[in-house]
């Protein structure tokens, strides 16, 4: 017999008398001035930084005081310019050497910060975590304010891949001592562009 | 044949070090107090525990089915999926993968049940470079060691060790053990291995039926710098790892971080539903011992574990003893149920590592009743016969207060007050194991005031 059907026969026969599928949970409400402000909130506990701005030229002159744009940038939103082609990317290993990608979120979560990040945002799964420093660019209109409204919104499987991105990169492995940086960005900027 | 080691005989080598102990335990316990915050802050906490555990429930109910359906969503996908019911199985798998596509580096992030299966030495065996890339273990897999903690794997190393480790490893500076500096360091030497790995190995936290997907959190972001930079993924997911809807992973989303760490959500929660163009998905679904568990009244519900390690930081006897006094994969209050169901010989005196003070039960994010499993495990061991050195560390840890009937009262409170009232006596007298180097596990405060809140409710 296979492993395969040893497995099930075996469930078959120990499983637990069958138990009912619960509801799904829903608790979202409140006010979207609060959501940005939890954001916010959220994103710094994370290791973030969250900047709420009315223009996209705000973007611009806060990227150029924070960021060195001689060096590698990606950018895949047509508001901002980059100094690095995707298109001619066609190996992810090629971008070894991005200092800075800026990519276009989909919706946010108040509650924790995550941003959901399909793969059709990303051009490379590998640019969110590659890349040395990450800012992703939201409306204020996308925010969501928890997970359970975030599912209800978007179809995870409608993407091959999607993550939800809600800081830097980190670690506590050495002694609890919290460091930003362990092997993807080393900072994370949010725009919350707030029209 | 080889002497089973007692827990109480594995515990006393960390407790002759009373500054490492002590560390040990304030740092897990602000763990806990993390925990705590986190969850305070949520008012429907209790809702997403109990919707939690129901789901979980319902998926144990019907796991043949959902198996059944979950495989053939995945296949649909482009995902291959392959079924192992043990660990040797599930080793050849992986090796016949790496074979089929001549992989030589592989890049691993953390999985439990790949430590559970004894993956890597499997393959190190075999020829293979396998690099744990999350840094906890990459830390402990130089130092030869295997993880004491299954959410922070090298907690019972000081920086001090860490950067003696590295300056061994990795060249960095003698006697510099600044987290950031040493972190820096890995930083640089795991980059190359990223870059260099043909494939990577990941675990996986939730295995979503409807959609035939699967999602893996880490913070460090290193199972994506792994899987989106080598051709071949390979999953290892236990098949109690089920949910049925996607939207389920509101709920445990939102549990698993707040749990852990008292984070609100991990950095990254990636989820895989189809591979890279051109590349190569594998994903398998490991057994065992699984379905035994699931045949065993009172102990299939340990399966509900979702690993967020809540029952470790909160437990006194882990934050004094350490995981590796537990011999085990999984350490702590629920490896005490788990590892029982494996070897029952080999882990009788787990069980009995514990005060039944309950706490692990109340920060338990799917409800798992895990102290009173503990209690039930003691009625197996004793009826197996295997007792004798279970009994021994009873006695050791003071008869009189492991034989108590209020420690064995699951309401709780008359257990954490016996134990607040232990006199000092027999604290310090040389019968108790825990006495020699520290006094008794302090009755879990917090939790107590937690129970006696909502139960004082009218
Ligand atoms: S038993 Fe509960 S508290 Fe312990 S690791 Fe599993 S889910 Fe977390």
């Amino acid at each position: 017999m296979s492993s395969k059907n040893e497995m099930l026969d075996k469930i078959a026969k120990n499983k637990p008398p069958k138990n009912t599928l619960p509801e799904l949970l829903s608790f979202g409400s409140g006010e979207r001035k609060e959501w940005l402000e939890q954001f916010s909130a959220s994103s710094a506990l994370n290791g973030g930084t969250t900047i709420v701005v009315k223009s996209w030229e705000e973007i611009e002159s806060y990227l150029k005081s924070k960021f060195d744009l001689d060096k590698q940038t990606v950018s895949l939103s047509p508001d901002l310019n980059g100094n690095l082609d995707i298109a001619s990317i066609l190996d992810p290993h090629d971008l070894e050497k991005v200092e800075l990608a800026i990519l276009e979120g989909t919706y946010g979560v108040a509650e924790n910060a995550a941003i959901w990040m399909p793969e059709e945002k990303l051009a490379h799964r590998a640019l969110p975590f590659i890349a040395q420093h990450l800012v992703v660019v939201l409306e204020s209109k996308n925010l969501l304010p928890d997970m359970h409204e975030a599912y209800r919104k978007i179809d995870v499987a409608a993407s091959d891949y999607g993550v939800f991105i809600a800081g830097p990169s980190k670690t506590a492995d050495i002694e609890q001592s919290l460091v930003i940086g362990a092997h993807g960005p080393r900072s994370m900027t949010v725009f919350i562009l707030d029209l | 044949m080889a002497k089973t080691i007692t827990h109480a005989e594995a515990a006393e080598a960390f407790l002759k070090d009373a500054d490492r102990t002590q560390w040990h335990d304030e740092t897990l316990w602000h763990v806990r107090t993390k925990r705590d915050t986190a969850a305070q802050k949520l008012p429907e906490w209790e809702q997403l525990r109990e919707n939690a555990s129901k789901v979980k429930e319902y998926v144990l109910s019907h796991l043949d089915e959902l198996l059944v359906t979950f495989e053939k969503n995945a296949k649909a996908n482009g995902i291959e999926v392959l079924w192992a019911k043990d660990a040797a199985e599930h080793n050849q798998h992986v090796y016949e993968i790496l074979q089929k596509h001549s992989v030589q580096n592989i890049v691993k992030s953390k999985s439990i049940l790949t430590e559970e299966c004894g993956l890597n030495h499997f393959l190190e065996d075999k020829g293979f470079d396998v690099v744990d890339t999350d840094l906890g273990e990459r830390i402990i897999q130089f130092n030869k060691q295997v993880p004491s903690h299954i959410v922070m794997p090298a907690i019972h190393l000081k920086k001090k060790e860490i950067g003696d480790i590295f300056h061994t490893h990795l060249g960095t500076q003698q006697g510099a053990d600044d987290p950031n500096y040493l972190t820096e360091a890995a930083r640089n030497h795991l980059r190359e291995k990223f870059i260099n790995a043909n494939a990577a190995i990941t675990g996986v936290n939730f295995g979503i039926v409807e959609s035939g997907g699967f999602v893996v959190c880490t913070n460090e972001g290193n199972a994506d710098m792994g899987t989106h930079l080598a051709d071949v993924h390979i999953a290892c997911m236990g098949i109690e790892k089920l949910i049925p809807r996607k939207a389920d992973l509101g709920v445990y989303l939102r549990l698993l971080a707040r749990s852990a760490t008292g984070q609100s959500i991990t950095n990254y929660s990636s989820h895989f539903h189809r591979p890279r163009s051109g590349k190569k998905m594998y994903l398998i679904l490991v057994d065992n011992g699984r379905t035994e568990q699931l045949g065993r009244e009172h102990f299939r519900n340990s399966l509900k574990c979702i690993r967020c390690g809540a029952c470790m930081n909160t437990c006194p006897i882990y934050r004094r003893s350490s995981g590796f006094s537990y011999n085990a994969t999984v350490p702590g209050p629920i490896g005490s149920i788990l590892s029982p169901g494996m070897d029952l010989k080999k882990h009788s005196t787990l069980p009995f590592a514990s005060t039944l003070c309950g706490s692990c039960s109340d920060v338990c994010p799917v409800k798992i009743n895990i102290h009173e499993q503990l209690y039930q495990w003691r009625q197996v061991v004793t009826e197996a016969g295997h007792d004798s050195a279970a009994k021994k560390w009873a006695m050791k840890i003071g008869g009189k207060v492991m034989g108590s009937p209020s420690l064995y009262d699951f309401l709780g409170k008359s257990a954490r007050s016996a134990l607040k009232l232990t006199p000092k006596k027999l604290v310090y007298s040389r019968v108790n194991t825990w006495g020699k180097s520290r006094d008794l596990p302090e009755p879990p405060k917090e939790s107590f005031k937690e129970w006696y809140r909502k139960n004082r409710k009218p």
